[in-house]
């Protein structure tokens, strides 16, 4: 039994240096397609807003091999996310994390319709009283 | 010589474009007729000097004359005629040379065509002629295009080869024509407020000008992205670039600005805030050529950046855009008048189209620049990328989507929500039966693709029953025809968006010859690799055959292409479309022993995002048409209905 074990743990051992050494394609179809989904929450960092999925630069296959690295050897996507961001900072992130510096980024939007329909509003209420106050429509 | 010409030109162009400045404020004046005339004639010679420095600078690169800097720069002998033409804008100088030919050729039409009276017209000539003449010395200072260069080269240093693409060529031209079309709107503008006669006969002079910039943005953005789709190499056709939002900002501004002038066309309705959106859209035109030009950005749009160019573009930006809206805050309230309606109309559906849409706007300008803003402040890098337009700006525009049908069916003043919503009962029974065919039959079951199914179905369907009743009405006119075209462009977009987003799928394999590849159905067998060679590049292309149920229905050739001249490389897609949908292949690298990455997507639906965007152009020429006085079939029995 403990040697079975042993042969089954040293397959997939054997099957992650081998993910390692040709990791442009994990054969792992469940890991792969994490790697996939990982790759286009990341930018290309010499590209002008392509994502690494996206990208043909050599630095973003680079990339695209070290999240396949790093997943073959066991991190699960947020280790991988927290990898690259320690390595090339929030840059590398299409999207931008919620905190305080980026507060006004994320709620400027809402901010936008809610002032805007205060004014609508506004406008609207005083149109409707001057409709009002109009003496009777003419009939047409 | 020509060199000589053209600098000599764009001289007399600065005169000129000063003196339509001033005659044209002259002109505003009540009795300033005889200053109108020479702002009128300036603007004619404007046009003729611009154009003969453009003619000039093509010329120039058509002859591959390497005396000229920029020539040098940025041909080469052995590029194909049209990119040697084209290649005259596809630089900076060159393209600020476009800017200001395009922007003359709008001051022509404003002077030729004279809408709205003298006053209006001298005074929109004058504020043209203040942008001219900004331009102008801009080009001169510090982008001059005609510098010599001695001794002049053997050989010019070529073009990006990304740019030598039929579809890019006219790109630029297309795109200008909108971003300085909003010029016109803009002057139109700042002349409404100078004179004080920004009422309804204002909106109706302006409009044909608002109409044309809208027309050409939307084909410059259409056009844009599918340029990016098919070149470069995935699939994708929208990025969220900043260069692309520079161009979405004034469109969506713009959209905004043409539902906002049909209340002001109408009554005078909303004159204030239609003058405002007409500053806004130019104001963002110009911060897109800040964004661009200033080399603040970095991207094939950008050229060759220098900060000096950045300053002085960042000065007339401050100029103009600050001038406008001290003008707009000291004339604007007197104008004001107040409309009355109820809060379901016409009207009211105008104002929610405006609030979405300059909603939407905001946010694509808050996304595009907060990246730079917070770099500037506190050193801190962030990005902004899709996934931020998709929280953000996604849930407004569908907003916005829902609401366009109802807009249509309302009666100015008071409208009858009942019976629009009556009226709209066929259009919701098709959009029930398209999301709901779309959750059974699409394969994987999506449901916010299956919603916007139903979305697209709901747009389409409602622009027809709009154009039914009006018909039925008798008041089926230019008007109606360009917003049952317009909204129903914008389902057809959305479908082909859903398809391809939801939808799409892709495959991508290291490959020997003889190697096949599945995706969605299809099985893609590469052929060979053979050597090619253009007339200024050499390239790789791959044989790919498609098989689909055991037969060979099509053979695909990707190609990747290197130009010696300009040291890089770029790919050619190959797409086979059914119109409904892409088998889109790209090569990629060789690897180790004549194996080669290729890359494959099923991209269903994809051809409708571009035809919707063509589909809307179509509404906004119908309007044109309308308001350029063209008859519509019968329209002498409908105009009184309209």
């Amino acid at each position: 039994m403990t040697r079975l074990l042993a042969i089954g743990l040293f397959a997939i051992f054997a099957f992650q240096v081998a993910a390692v050494a040709a990791p442009e394609k994990l054969s792992n179809p469940a890991l792969e397609a994490r790697a996939v989904a990982l790759q286009k929450q990341f930018r290309c960092l010499v590209c002008q807003g392509e994502s690494l999925d996206e990208s043909n630069a050599p630095l973003a296959a680079d990339l695209r091999r070290l999240i396949r690295e790093r997943i073959a050897a066991g991190d699960t996507d947020d280790d991988v996310r927290r990898y690259l961001v320690a390595r090339y900072g929030q840059f590398i992130l299409m999207k931008p994390p919620v905190e305080g510096a980026t507060y006004l980024l994320w709620f400027a939007p809402l901010l936008a319709v809610i002032i805007g329909a205060g004014l609508v509003t506004a406008v609207a209420y005083r149109a409707r009283r001057r409709l009002l106050e109009e003496p009777a429509e003419p009939q047409t | 010589m020509t060199g000589e010409i053209g600098l000599l030109s764009l001289s007399l162009a600065l005169a000129l474009a000063l003196v339509q400045s001033l005659a044209g404020l002259a002109g505003a004046r009540g009795n300033g007729a005889r200053a109108a005339a020479v702002a009128s004639g300036a603007a004619m010679g404007l046009l003729v000097f611009v154009g003969l420095a453009f003619a000039s600078l093509i010329f120039g690169f058509v002859t591959s004359d390497f005396s000229i800097l920029d020539v040098a720069q940025n041909s080469h002998t052995a590029k194909p005629l049209l990119y040697k033409i084209t290649g005259a804008w596809g630089n900076h100088e060159g393209s600020m040379v476009l800017w200001v030919f395009v922007l003359s050729l709008y001051s022509g039409f404003i002077a030729f065509a004279q809408r709205g009276g003298t006053r209006l017209t001298s005074a929109a000539l004058g504020v043209q002629g203040l942008l001219a003449a900004a331009f102008l010395l801009f080009i001169l200072l510090t982008s001059n295009p005609f510098v010599r260069l001695d001794p002049p080269p053997f050989e010019g240093a070529g073009l990006n080869p990304l740019l030598q693409d039929p579809g890019l060529a006219f790109h630029p031209p297309v795109l200008y024509a909108g971003y300085v079309g909003l010029s016109a709107a803009f002057a139109y503008a700042a002349a409404g407020l100078v004179t004080g006669e920004a009422d309804a006969r204002w909106a109706r002079a302006a409009r044909p000008f608002m109409l044309i910039a809208w027309i050409a943005l939307t084909l410059g953005i259409t056009g844009g992205s599918w340029w990016a789709y098919y070149t470069l190499g995935w699939g994708g056709f929208w990025f969220w670039d900043p260069v692309e939002n520079a161009s979405l900002m004034p469109w969506l501004v713009a959209t905004a600005l043409l539902h906002s002038a049909l209340a002001t066309e109408r009554t005078g309705a909303f004159r204030t805030w239609t003058l405002l959106l007409a500053i806004l859209g130019f104001s963002l035109s110009l911060v897109g050529t800040f964004l661009v030009r200033s080399g603040v950005l970095t991207s094939v749009h950008a050229f060759a950046n220098d900060p000096e160019r950045g300053f002085f573009i960042l000065m007339m930006l401050i100029a103009a855009i600050g001038g406008a809206l001290v003008l707009f805050a000291w004339r604007a309230p007197k104008l004001e008048s107040g409309s009355a309606f109820h809060p379901v109309s016409r009207e009211m559906a105008l104002l929610l189209n405006n609030l979405l849409l300059v909603s939407a706007a905001a946010t694509v300008f808050v996304g595009t620049l907060y990246p730079l803003a917070l770099d500037a402040l506190t050193g801190k890098k962030i990005s902004v990328g899709p996934p931020y337009f998709a929280i953000t700006f996604a849930p407004i525009f569908i907003a916005l989507l829902l609401l366009v049908p109802f807009g249509p069916r309302l009666a100015w003043r008071r409208g009858d929500l009942k019976s629009a919503v009556r009226s709209l009962a066929p259009a919701f029974g098709a959009a029930l039966i398209a999301a709901v065919t779309a959750l059974a039959i699409a394969v994987p079951r999506n449901v916010a693709g299956a919603g916007a199914f139903g979305l697209a179905a709901w747009l389409i369907a409602s622009s027809i029953v709009d154009a039914v009743r009006r018909n039925r009405e008798r008041a089926f006119g230019w008007t109606a025809a360009a917003s049952a075209f317009a909204h129903a462009g914008l389902g057809v977009t959305l479908m082909g968006l859903a398809g391809t987003l939801v939808w799409k799928s892709e495959a991508s394999d290291v490959l020997a010859p003889g190697q096949t590849m599945p995706i969605a159905g299809y099985e893609l067998r590469l052929r060979d690799v053979a050597d090619v060679n253009g007339p200024n590049y050499f390239a790789k292309r791959a044989e790919i055959d498609v098989w689909r149920g055991g037969r060979r229905i099509a053979t695909l050739a990707p190609e990747k292409r290197s130009y010696p001249a300009e040291g890089q490389a770029v790919g050619k897609t190959a797409i086979r479309t059914t119109g409904f949908s892409d088998l889109y292949v790209a090569l990629g690298d060789e690897r180790e022993r004549g194996r080669w990455v290729v890359r494959a997507y099923v991209n269903p639906l994809a051809p409708f995002i571009w035809l919707g965007g063509g589909i809307m152009a179509l509404g906004g020429l119908a309007s044109l048409l309308g308001r350029l006085g063209i008859r519509f079939k019968k329209s002498v029995a409908y105009a009184a209905a309209e």
